[in-house]
């Protein structure tokens, strides 16, 4: 066990937390990032010239930041279904990758129905708190952690297409750091005891920059750079160092 | 009207399925050292991809991100959790909004 996390030494002895409690503790900052960033959102469907209820209604059956924005695109500039389901295919195909990293680290009690509903909850950042758990998934974990970030979402969507823009713009800017930090709450420990860890996300830095600022590859959807620079640095990194770091290996 | 359902139920089935068909299914436990290491690094990569360098851009001014971040790094090199990381890093930014704008 790793001492430098010590929440989740405490996460990992039985009985002491709930494995639901844990997965709502953890959902928290996400939900935070998420209420804002559906925020945003919410007032892009509005301007688009959606109802209310319509980008509530995509917000709460899609659960996924890029794709809702491509999707509501494409829908107000009168694109055919087909065009609107590729885009989505194509920028939420990362959650398959994600599905089958994750159900590595899952527990036996999640049984084949209980993913089926559970996996509507993958998203880039459940995924990755899951993911980076050292102890296999638990439901009533990844339920917890579905839990907030869901109610987020939807309410960030909903106050964002109804309210617009009643909060001054230096608190909704700022907010939006929530998710990153929670982001760098999770690499930076493990990058700290791994060198390996360290070597691979600054490769994927490096490659996610490349992909930003060049001048062809900057076009590149959103999306598809994420999961090229991801995979990339992975694969680079299993290849390096084959051998990952004792301690956080993966059963 | 019935446009706007049938291209909400087409992202609904696309997101859904591309997320919970893999998810399912896929129930091996991959033994390969190679496939095994690069599951590992996935997570890392994929956080490590979305904050860098989209973060610097995230709240209208790169100073004021790079603060919040580099706050954010520093309380989680020192252990601190989810929670208390993300809220000092909105908590820096905003003091760093306002500082600039003292400034300016």
């Amino acid at each position: 066990m790793n001492p430098v996390r010590g929440q989740e030494s405490a996460s990992d002895r039985p009985g002491r937390r709930s494995e639901w409690g844990d997965g709502l503790r953890y959902g928290f900052p996400i939900a935070c990032g998420y209420f804002f960033v559906s925020f945003t959102f919410g007032i892009l469907g509005a301007s688009l010239g959606f109802r209310w209820w319509e980008t509530v209604l995509i917000s709460m059956t899609n659960l996924t930041s890029a794709g809702q924005v491509a999707g509501v695109r494409t829908i107000a500039a009168g694109g055919s279904v087909f065009e609107l389901a590729l885009s989505q295919f194509i920028i939420n195909l990362r959650y398959s990758l994600m599905g089958i990293s994750l159900a590595q680290n899952v527990s036996d009690d999640v049984s084949a129905p209980r993913r089926m509903f559970l996996g509507f909850g993958i998203t880039d950042e459940i995924y990755a708190v899951a993911a980076s758990r050292r102890t296999p998934v638990t439901t009533a974990f990844f339920l917890g952690l579905m839990t907030l970030p869901y109610l987020g979402w939807t309410l960030g969507t909903l106050a964002g297409a109804v309210l617009g823009d009643v909060l001054p713009k230096t608190v909704t800017d700022v907010m939006t750091l929530a998710i990153y930090g929670m982001f760098i709450a999770i690499v930076v420990p493990e990058a700290k005891n791994s060198r390996k860890v360290l070597a691979v996300v600054g490769i994927a830095a490096a490659i996610s920059c490349l992909m930003y600022y060049t001048p062809v590859l900057k076009d590149i959807s959103v999306g598809f750079a994420i999961i090229f620079s991801a995979v990339a640095a992975a694969a680079l990194g299993a290849w390096l160092f084959p051998d990952v770091d004792g301690g956080a290996c993966r059963e | 009207m019935s446009r706007f359902f049938v291209c909400a139920l087409a992202m609904m089935l696309v997101t859904y399925f591309v997320r919970a068909v893999p998810f399912t299914l896929f129930r091996r436990k991959v033994t390969n050292r190679y496939a095994k290491a690069f599951l590992y690094y996935v997570p890392y990569t994929v956080l490590t991809a979305m904050t860098v360098p989209a973060a610097f851009y995230a709240t209208g001014s790169v100073a004021v991100a790079a603060f919040g971040l580099l706050v954010a790094g520093v309380l989680a090199y020192r252990g601190r959790g989810l929670v208390v990381v993300s809220l000092a890093a909105c908590a820096a930014a905003f003091a760093a909004t306002f500082v600039l704008q003292w400034l300016s």
